[in-house]
């Protein structure tokens, strides 16, 4: 068995809070796992990316090109910008809200959310997109929105354990003045996608 | 009784150095190395540990090698360019030695990631006489870090434990033994002439060095960090996270060859090698940064004479820059196979998008978070020098990023503390232009101020611009000095940077509100204006740590859209909407758009909670 998540997003977003809970489901299943984050430099509000690597033997904690079985992009033009991990028929879930860098007010890039979505709708059919954003901001803190990115792609299936076992993991791990809001945004998410199921 | 837990490679080495008794860790922040001292200083209580963060790594590291003189047990913590800063005191330990135990942890950082250089440590190690371990994964860091423990104290030499990003950062499920109060029956310092280094006394011990050499040569070929596996003529030998690239190639190929893992690059391992290189026609080198082990390799076999031809870095088959990973690896063996005339197709993943397939993104460099102190600070001196021929000499520190546009106000930056000697030096060559250096408050520390007393002893005519965020952020918001708290949470005597200025004899010391952006330009001109060199230290929030609890917003009546805000500042809070200023929820309350807004339309949003 073998799983390869990469986490794409924005420094601030919680890559590195998704990345490690999904590190603590992966040793609750009884699951090897190993890690790659970026920390410090690129997280001032730049491209930040976390590889996880689930299963029964892991090797170098980063992902190979092609390899990826699951893109979760905290932000769109960062999903898009790490899709060349995706393998052929890996599943994306992508949080719609775009973050507009500074860049792109003084003129020195362009961003078009509306074709990012529209290249990943293409590009992979199967996308689950949402938006985390502001779904953790109706269920009390938008910066739930990990949690909601995460409870979105465990109701749909697409992680190697169950939104309950993803659930319990993060409950022991998530500071306790957080808890009540990371478990509305993770639970509103998951109901959004079992109602789009049926 | 051992257990099972998610850690990061550093956090493992920290309970892999509890586990081995540690008593005394000191180290300064360096990513991507700080979380080792930070875990130790978090238990430090709980086991009897003495944790410091010391002002910068040569004290860090004597710290740390006088408590290893008095029979205890010591880590030193740093990043690989940390260890140019301990160079003096590592070089000249080797000759001297160890009676505790004492394991130098030195984080390199293949790329780099956040590093000024790709230096490689085995190669420092190498030069220093030291023995270095170089571990693959988390766990075998953990496990790396006991053994170092005993080895210094059995060999009494230092240890020096590398790793790169990957290993450091990386988290994964980790076996480890239970932490308990570290013994501290320690014998205490013994006077001896054995301590006290001579010309004489090297000259006595630089053949003793060399013979440990050997020693260590031959009890690393019988160590179990170093694997041979597998048969064949065609042998990979690697090391470090390119030994997991391999592993991984290796595991979807069924091919026939020879494997050696070299968790021991220094001293090499020469009699396990001799064994890899029987029956081998062919040896693939493959290692991140410099050809270190490749080197190692080609000099067994120049002095046995062998015929083992070898593929790596020397002959292009394999970079001898930038971080590895599987595809940069699987590309260098296709190269090495091919060459050979062996059919060991790696196979190639197709992707479902290729990289030129991409839309286009938008840029996203790393910037000054949104209510950072410092880019009022540097806003100041461009407003203040707007019509004022200056070079702008920057230093280490988040404050770097004040290179960017829109701000452009860093134009060197080299090492720690460099920012003011360099603009002292271009000051002699340049005099009619000013010089001004920006360095942080922890950076001042660290190695600003012998720079500052050089500039008063030699007269250079520099303004020197402390950014006093209050904190070592870059690196995860240590603790130093000037802040009243030690790295185990303790209260200790905050020391004043102005008051270290005066001290030195800077005749101009000032301290100003960084939040005020009046003051800021008003202390910048007078400074301009001073002859001699100035000190003036901005003092202000670290917007991560301390929140304002305000934000600002848009009138959108008063808006005339002349996008001052946004072009000037850069700021990742403001964006355009349509041609419209708009400010994010992750405004952090400074209010320099608001200080700068031609037509003040920027007010302090109502408090809405």
């Amino acid at each position: 068995m073998k799983f390869d998540i990469l986490i794409a997003g924005v420094g601030g977003q919680g890559v590195i809070l998704a990345s490690r809970l999904l590190g603590l489901a992966s040793i609750e299943a009884d699951l090897h796992v190993t890690t790659a984050e970026t920390i410090g430099m690129s997280q001032r509000e730049g491209a930040v990316v976390s590889h996880v690597r689930i299963g029964d033997e892991v090797f170098g904690p980063l992902i190979p090109k092609g390899c990826a079985d699951l893109i979760l992009g905290m932000e769109p033009a960062e999903a898009v910008r790490n899709m060349p991990f995706l393998r052929p028929g890996g599943a994306m879930a992508v949080n719609t809200h775009a973050i507009v860098p500074a860049s792109v007010a003084i003129g020195a890039s362009q961003y078009e959310p509306e074709q990012i979505i529209a290249f990943i709708k293409k590009a992979c059919p199967g996308a689950l997109l949402l938006n985390a954003t502001q779904l953790a901001q109706d269920a009390g803190n938008y910066r739930a929105a990990n949690a909601a990115l995460l409870g979105a792609a465990a109701a749909a299936g697409m992680l190697p354990f169950s939104a309950d076992d993803l659930w319990r993991a993060m409950e022991k791990e998530l500071p306790q003045k957080h808890i009540a809001v990371n478990k509305k945004a993770f639970e509103m998410a998951a109901h959004m996608v079992y109602n789009i199921k049926n | 009784m051992s257990k099972t837990q998610f850690l990061m490679g550093n956090e493992a080495i920290a309970f892999g150095a509890i586990e081995a008794g540690v008593n005394i860790a000191t180290g300064y922040p360096g990513t991507p190395s700080s979380e080792v001292l930070e875990t130790i200083a978090h238990y430090a209580d709980q086991y009897g540990i003495y944790a410091e963060w010391s002002i910068n790594e040569k004290v860090a590291l004597e710290t740390a090698i006088g408590a290893a003189y008095a029979g205890a047990k010591a880590i030193a913590t740093m990043k690989q360019v940390g260890l140019n800063v301990a160079s003096d005191p590592l070089l000249s330990l080797s000759y001297i030695g160890v009676k505790g135990a004492l394991v130098i942890m030195v984080a390199d950082d293949p790329g780099p990631h956040s590093s000024q250089t790709e230096q490689d440590t085995r190669a420092f190690a190498h030069f220093a006489n030291i023995p270095v371990l170089d571990p693959s994964t988390p766990q075998e860091a953990h496990d790396m870090a006991i053994w170092a423990f005993e080895l210094s104290h059995k060999m009494q030499t230092p240890v020096i434990l590398r790793t790169t990003t990957r290993v450091s950062h990386g988290c994964s499920d980790v076996i480890v033994g239970d932490l308990k109060p570290v013994p501290w029956d320690i014998e205490g310092f013994t006077k001896n002439a054995r301590w006290t280094i001579f010309p004489k006394l090297t000259a006595q011990r630089h053949p003793w060095l060399e013979e440990l050499q050997q020693k260590l040569s031959d009890i690393f070929s019988s160590s179990a960090f170093n694997r041979i596996s597998g048969n064949g003529c065609i042998g990979i030998i690697a090391s470090g996270i390119a030994y997991k690239c391999v592993e991984e190639i290796l595991k979807n190929l069924d091919i026939c060859v020879k494997v050696f893992k070299v968790g021991t690059p220094y001293p090499f391992p020469e009699r396990k090698a001799l064994e890899f290189l029987e029956g081998l026609e062919y040896a693939i080198a493959v290692e991140e940064l410099d050809p270190h082990i490749e080197h190692q390799l080609l000099q067994i076999i120049g002095r046995y004479n062998l015929p083992v031809k070898v593929y790596g870095k020397e002959d292009g088959t394999f970079p001898k820059w930038g971080e590895y990973n599987v595809d940069i690896v699987k590309s260098g063996l296709q190269k090495a196979f091919s060459a050979i005339g062996f059919d060991g197709h790696t196979g190639n993943h197709q992707p479902t998008v290729q990289p030129q397939q991409l839309p286009p993104l938008p840029v996203r460099q790393p910037t000054l978070c949104a209510g950072c102190m410092h880019r009022t600070v540097f806003y100041a001196f461009k407003r203040a020098f707007a019509n004022v021929p200056a070079v702008f000499s920057g230093d280490i520190g988040c404050y770097t990023l004040g290179n960017a546009e829109p701000l452009n106000m860093v134009d060197t930056c080299l090492c720690m503390g460099a920012g003011i000697s360099i603009a002292a030096g271009l000051q002699h060559v340049q005099p009619d232009v000013k010089h001004v250096a920006f360095i942080g408050d922890s950076t001042f520390f660290h190695s600003g101020i012998p720079a500052i007393i050089n500039a008063v002893y030699n007269g250079a005519d520099i303004t020197v611009a402390v950014l006093d965020n209050r904190t070592t952020a870059m690196t995860g918001h240590q603790p130093h000095p000037g802040i009243g708290v030690t790295a185990t949470g303790k209260p200790a005597k905050a020391i004043d940077i102005a008051a270290i200025a005066r001290s030195c004899g800077v005749e101009l010391v000032k301290s100003v509100d960084a939040q005020d952006l009046t003051a800021c330009i008003a202390a910048a001109k007078e400074a301009a204006e001073f002859h001699g060199p100035a000190v003036l230290v901005f003092r202000g929030p670290c917007i991560n740590l301390e929140k304002t609890g305000k934000q600002y917003e848009i009138d959108e009546q008063e808006c005339t859209l002349c996008n001052y805000c946004v072009e000037q500042l850069g700021c990742p809070a403001i964006s355009l909407t349509d041609g419209v200023p708009e400010i994010q929820s992750t405004c952090g309350g400074c209010g320099l758009c608001a200080q700068i807004c031609p037509v003040n339309a920027i007010v302090l949003k109502e408090d809405r909670s």
